[in-house]
């Protein structure tokens, strides 16, 4: 049991990025623009968060509101980079995949270059703890308690709490309605009075933010409020693209999706403690495949019929039909 | 091409040239390289503001002083640009080259440790074997794309990830080709490198001779042969193509094999090279990190519009400017802002040409008003609603 608690303890902090960033890349291609960037927004966001919270580290700030303000400086950055998707893809109708492409490529250069020059390093170091052991009155529900208040980061609260903002946003509101209809068929959506190209960039705005904000989290949650140029996220927003297919672009299908890749990531990383795979004695780089040939294999089955947004890839333009 | 009907001009109009699609690509690649060059100087002078016309200047002159060198390490990008803008001809995203290149390193490099075999004839093998690794690892996005209909991006890109994984790991489980206090790869025997062409000064070697023939070949194949012709039909529209009777299925399979086998030939070339220090050879660290120089072949690719002949003169272009961005470390920066350099690149030639049309069309509306203007702007409308169509073709294809 104890095994259970401690892989499910583990899995959140790593399933809450991939389902934020999953989201993000929902709103986004839900608009009718695939965002392949996520990756690198996730680093321009993982970055920038991790820069506030080694200028604010060691004041009398309490980790936590550190948290909140690095998240939110986290998804402005991550809004302000996917603008530049959003100009190419919309504005000048560019291929959205080679775009999203060199986005994703530009940041780790831009991460590496400036952290050798300035901190002789190969990304920012910090050394502040966001752990949280555990969460008062919540954490003494029994099972319950101890699977999700203890042991945990605050990222997983706020994970769900967007996580429902998500759905309301995108099936009880009118701007949800919209946006679905600009990434199935924008020509109708216009000819009913929709701006096609102000509801894309609303669409690539959101995925900016949470694709930021998920970053951010990674870095918390995963490599310890440390970012690297080299490893980045180490393809965390390739998997959340296939994590958002797998969920069908549904937000708690997603979810549980996220969930899925989590637990094997963390499986992957924990089998020195579980008795039972250790003593098997698969080299471990098989566990760390896992994931990425989980989501092959997941593909390879929902791929068939699957419900992709229809318009979304295409650039929009008024005067075609 | 409607609007060669409407209009009895000579035959050298300076119009018809500038609207013809090599010259359009040639002109939006130009804009690429240039506002990929002024992107790199802004950040030049953002990062380090006293240095950076000094380390400006080696960017795009510091190549001069070692074209040997830019020609030895051109050959891995100008294959993985082949690998890349093969696949593109055919409306695929081939974003796995890096994985194709990693894999044909590992095949190559096997061949070379753990095969024993006359001296003259042992390099040629790594260098198939390569080929060989670099297929396998195309051939499966190519399956999943045509028979599970799995994106292609999705799938090279986990492809990537598996085939640097598995490398790694193969490669520091093997005590012959592993020198662990290093945390690299061996040499491998001077037998066994491409020979030198002898060039004084730099290692250049076969493997450049190699990658231009082999794109001269592929050039061949896509303008005369009949599968040239169904790939870049499907390019344009698969379901045309296969009302044509065209084996959209077969033809997409073939593509990603081809394309693999390229950057597997790339990742030979670059580890059988001979190296800097006599008698030794290019050696890999396997930590975990995935090649650039599959990313560096997009870039490629997209630079030469995915023109074999094209792909070769870009790669000597980035191989150029990335000599030249070794040498800014001289004068504190370092290589990276080529990489950035390079991602502008590719971010303004996605919709280069796009933007130059653009930029055409302001100049026309502020410069001409007068002569037979209106004639030749209704013969052309048409080409360009074309082309434009085309492209977005290509474009839903690639999705």
């Amino acid at each position: 049991m104890d095994v259970v608690y401690y892989l499910i303890q583990n899995m959140l902090p790593v399933g809450v990025p991939l389902l934020l960033v999953a989201l993000g890349g929902m709103f986004s291609e839900r608009s009718g623009v695939i965002n392949i960037a996520l990756e690198g927004i996730m680093l321009f966001g993982a970055f920038f968060g991790a820069l506030f919270v080694l200028n604010v580290q060691g004041t009398s700030m309490g980790p936590q509101t550190i948290l909140l303000i690095g998240m939110v400086v986290a998804g402005v950055s991550g809004l302000i980079y996917s603008l530049l998707l959003s100009f190419a893809s919309i504005n000048m109708k560019a291929n959205q995949v080679i775009v999203g492409t060199a986005l994703n490529m530009l940041i780790p250069a831009i991460i590496l270059l400036f952290s050798k020059m300035f901190f002789n390093s190969d990304g920012i170091t910090t050394n502040m703890r966001f752990y949280i052991r555990e969460i008062p009155v919540l954490s003494r529900i029994p099972v319950i308690g101890q699977m999700f208040f203890q042991r945990t980061y605050l990222t997983v609260i706020i994970g769900f709490i967007i996580l429902a903002i998500a759905v309301v946003l995108l099936y009880k509101t009118r701007f949800g309605l919209r946006l679905r209809a600009c990434g199935e068929h924008p020509h109708a959506a216009d000819s009913v009075g929709i701006n096609v190209y102000k509801m894309r960039y609303a669409g690539v705005s959101l995925s900016g933010i949470l694709a930021g904000i998920g970053g951010f989290f990674y870095a918390v949650g995963v490599t310890d409020g440390n970012v690297s140029g080299h490893t980045g996220v180490a393809g965390f927003g390739f998997l959340a693209l296939a994590v958002m297919i797998f969920g069908q672009w549904k937000p708690i299908r997603i979810m549980f999706a996220a969930m899925f890749f989590a637990f094997l990531r963390t499986l992957a990383y924990s089998v020195s403690l579980i008795p039972f795979l250790f003593d098997l004695g698969i080299n471990q780089t098989y566990y760390r495949i896992l994931p990425y040939l989980a989501t092959m294999v997941v593909l390879a089955l929902t791929s068939k019929n699957s419900r992709a947004p229809k318009a979304e890839g295409i650039p929009y333009d008024k005067s075609q039909r | 091409m409607q609007g060669n009907n409407n209009n009895d001009k000579p035959k050298y109009n300076f119009k018809r040239i500038t609207s013809h699609p090599g010259f359009k690509s040639l002109g939006a690649a130009f804009m690429a390289v240039f506002l990929g060059l002024v992107v790199g100087f802004i950040i030049m002078l953002i990062a380090s503001p006293g240095n950076a016309v000094a380390g400006f200047r080696f960017v795009l002159l510091g190549g001069m002083r070692r074209l040997g060198d830019v020609l030895y390490f051109a050959t891995p990008i100008l294959m993985t640009g082949l690998a890349v803008g093969f696949a593109f001809k055919m409306g695929l995203f081939n974003i796995g080259a890096s994985g194709q290149y990693t894999m044909g390193m590992f095949f190559a490099l096997y061949v070379a440790f753990m095969w024993d075999l006359p001296g003259s004839t042992h390099w040629i093998v790594a260098i198939l074997a390569g080929f060989l690794g670099g297929m396998i690892w195309g051939f499966i996005p190519g399956i999943f794309k045509a028979l599970l209909n799995v994106n292609e991006v999705i799938t090279s890109i986990m492809f990537n990830y598996i085939g640097m994984y598995l490398v790694d790991m193969w490669i520091q489980n093997n005590g012959v080709m592993y020198n662990s206090s290093m945390t690299r790869t061996r040499y491998i025997d001077s037998g066994v490198q491409i020979p030198a062409l002898g060039i004084a000064g730099s290692n250049v070697n076969f493997g450049i001779v190699f990658g231009i023939l082999i794109a001269i070949i592929l050039y061949i194949v896509l303008e005369k042969t009949t599968f040239g012709y169904e790939l870049k039909a499907t390019g344009h529209n698969k379901h045309a193509a296969e009302y044509a009777g065209m084996q959209g299925k077969r033809n997409i399979i073939l593509t990603m094999v081809i394309a693999g086998g390229m950057a597997g030939l790339g990742g030979a070339f670059a580890i059988l090279a001979p190296s800097a220090i006599a008698g030794s050879s290019m050696t890999y660290e396997p930590i975990n990190i995935i090649a650039t120089n599959g990313f560096t072949g997009i870039a490629v690719a997209l630079l030469g519009s995915a023109h074999p002949i094209g792909t070769i003169l870009s790669a000597t272009f980035i191989s150029y400017i990335q000599r030249g961005g070794t040498l800014t470390s001289l004068v504190g920066f370092k290589p990276e802002i080529i990489d950035i350099v390079v991602a502008v690149i590719i971010y303004f030639s996605a919709f280069a040409m796009i933007m130059n049309t653009a930029i055409a069309r302001f100049i026309k509306a502020r410069l001409g008003k007068d002569e037979n203007e209106p004639l030749l702007e209704l013969g052309e409308e048409p080409v360009e609603e074309v082309e434009s169509q085309m492209e977005q073709d290509t474009e839903k294809e690639a999705e």
